[in-house]
């Protein structure tokens, strides 16, 4: 199957591909897919205290288009408040890189991987809160 | 060098130029209907088929070149040999053995089969994907008309048992069908020795031109009958009609010709040129598993898991080579190779695979600029991967709750 110009062009050169801390409080950590789908993304976000996506980081086994759409998706949600990040959505994604039907599932997985990190952070803060709550 | 770098030759092979030139006469000036009866055209069309014929006879080893019907390729020749069997002989039973890793032309084939009524049994292979010719006995029944093994398999290359298989279906009086798209040529096969009864071959896997076939029909010791699927003109003794393809035919036996006068020692120079390649990427990169028999293997062949590197994505990576890989997303169905699924590999294996299809115009320049890359691009995808990090960081990937999707 040809790839599309944009998917080629984020798979040669990733963006933000790396690992944050999970164990940090301001990390996010989201695991998605599964190694016998042929497709596991993780995404991580660095919050910062007013609610800011700081710093996005991803790691992906996959193929070019899931490689390209993590990529993606750790480029546009940099800057961006949690509230402004979940609203992403895996047809913003497909539509941007040209994706063709059988790799819409690739998208949706990107989708996935950030509102799984989002989740992940809020949980983490939800626990700290309780935590400091009760001393 | 000239890139991209064609190592899928599973798929297809170049023609050799010698093909093209023994062809070349048979579309200008000789372009006669080997069926005309009334002319010069027509006769030296039909000599030149005839003698194209009993080559193509001596390349398998078969008796005479009677007993080859020429197809427009392997997937109808599989189709005349399975279904033709089939209805031929469906009053004397029917029940027809199999593998699982058969090319689908075979697989449909007695699928479409099991819908007429028929019943057929689908032998499993070990993880090498070899079948066990004591499998074949067992499954064999008083009902049974045919069984249908390949010689070599598409994926992994793996050569079959076939003498050992036909020496328990000739001893049964059960036909033996040998799809030897892969291996015809490129590892020992003779139908005589081997007591094989049907043989589907095709030009293009052995550097000749596309659109051309032939069954191997027995017709001595025992007599095969198959009933046509082709109605028409009665071309190929009434077991398949249609116009022969004479220049098609004409390469398929120069190509022939050339594998019996070169074969041995191409296979012989393919199988250094594997090996090395298999060597020089197993040196320099950890977690590359083989698939396949180590062994008894297509000497062109290597087929490679890559741990925790997905195979499509990985193919994009090294665009400068043409190879091919076992990974659902080179498929429409999104399901991972059910070759090396039959073999026992893991999902993930099968997703990390490449197959490598070495060839006869690849070179030992080739081979390292292949390797080289090769290395550089897993090295590259495993740093990427969160699964290979994981793994370095000594998680067992087997515990974790994966959401499939």
């Amino acid at each position: 199957m040809a790839y599309s110009e944009k998917v080629i062009e984020h798979y040669e050169n990733p963006r933000n591909v790396g690992t944050l801390d999970k164990d940090a409080d301001d990390v996010g950590t989201g695991l998605v897919g599964a190694p016998a789908c042929g497709d596991v993304m993780r995404l991580q976000i660095k919050v910062s205290a007013a609610g800011v996506i700081e710093d996005a980081r991803f790691k992906t086994f996959g193929c070019g288009s899931a490689i390209a759409s993590s990529s993606l998706a750790t480029e546009w949600i940099k800057g961006k408040t949690l509230d402004e990040a979940e609203k992403l959505v895996n047809s913003q994604i497909a539509e941007e890189l040209n994706l063709p039907p059988v790799k819409i599932h690739c998208s949706v997985l990107a989708e996935d991987a950030i509102k799984s990190a989002i989740e992940d952070f809020r949980k983490k803060q939800a626990a700290r809160k309780a935590l400091s709550g009760g001393s | 060098m000239n890139l991209p770098i064609y190592m899928d030759n599973h798929a297809t092979t170049p023609m050799d130029p010698r093909v093209l030139r023994a062809m070349e006469p048979y579309f200008l000036s000789q372009f006669g209907n080997a069926a005309s009866r009334t002319h010069r055209f027509g006769w030296e069309a039909e000599a030149a088929v005839e003698d194209a014929r009993e080559t193509l006879a001596r390349f398998i080893g078969a008796e005479s070149g009677k007993e080859i019907v020429f197809t427009s390729g392997a997937t109808e020749a599989d189709n005349l040999a399975i279904k033709g069997v089939a209805e031929y002989y469906g009053s004397k039973g029917r029940h027809i053995v199999t593998t699982v890793i058969e090319h689908k032309a075979v697989l449909d084939s007695c699928k479409r089969l099991e819908k007429d009524g028929y019943s057929v049994t689908y032998l499993g292979v070990d993880h090498s994907g070899r079948v066990d010719p004591e499998e074949v006995r067992r499954a064999l029944t008083d009902q049974t008309i045919l069984v249908s093994v390949m010689l070599a398999n598409n994926e992994v290359g793996t050569i079959q048992p076939i003498a050992e298989i036909g020496a328990i279906t000739h001893e049964k009086g059960v036909l033996l069908h040998v799809d030897a798209v892969q291996g015809v040529g490129k590892t020992p096969f003779d139908v005589e020795a081997m007591n094989v009864d049907l043989a589907s071959i095709t030009a293009h896997k052995i550097y000749g031109p596309k659109g051309i076939g032939a069954l191997y029909v027995r017709r001595k010791k025992p007599r095969v009958r198959i009933a046509p699927q082709m109605d028409g003109g009665g071309h190929e003794r009434g077991n398949r009609s249609g116009t022969l393809n004479v220049p098609g035919i004409i390469g398929f036996a120069k190509a022939a010709e050339i594998l019996m006068n070169e074969g041995a020692a191409e296979a012989e120079r393919l199988r250094q040129l594997r090996d090395r390649l298999h060597q020089k990427i197993s040196a320099k990169l950890e977690l590359v598993t083989l698939n396949g028999h180590p062994e008894h293997r297509l000497p062109g062949n290597l087929n490679l898991s890559f741990s925790f590197v997905e195979g499509e994505g990985l193919m994009m990576a090294i665009k400068d080579v043409a190879v091919s890989s076992g990974s659902a997303c080179t498929s429409a169905s999104l399901e991972p190779s059910y070759v090396l699924k039959s073999m026992g590999l893991d999902d993930e294996l099968a997703h990390s695979s490449i197959r490598f299809g070495l060839g006869r115009f690849n070179t030992e320049a080739d081979v390292d600029f292949v390797a080289d890359l090769v290395i550089g691009k897993v090295s590259r995808l495993r740093d990427m991967s969160p699964l290979y990090e994981m793994h370095k960081d000594g998680i067992d990937l087997k515990s974790i709750q994966w959401a499939a999707h």
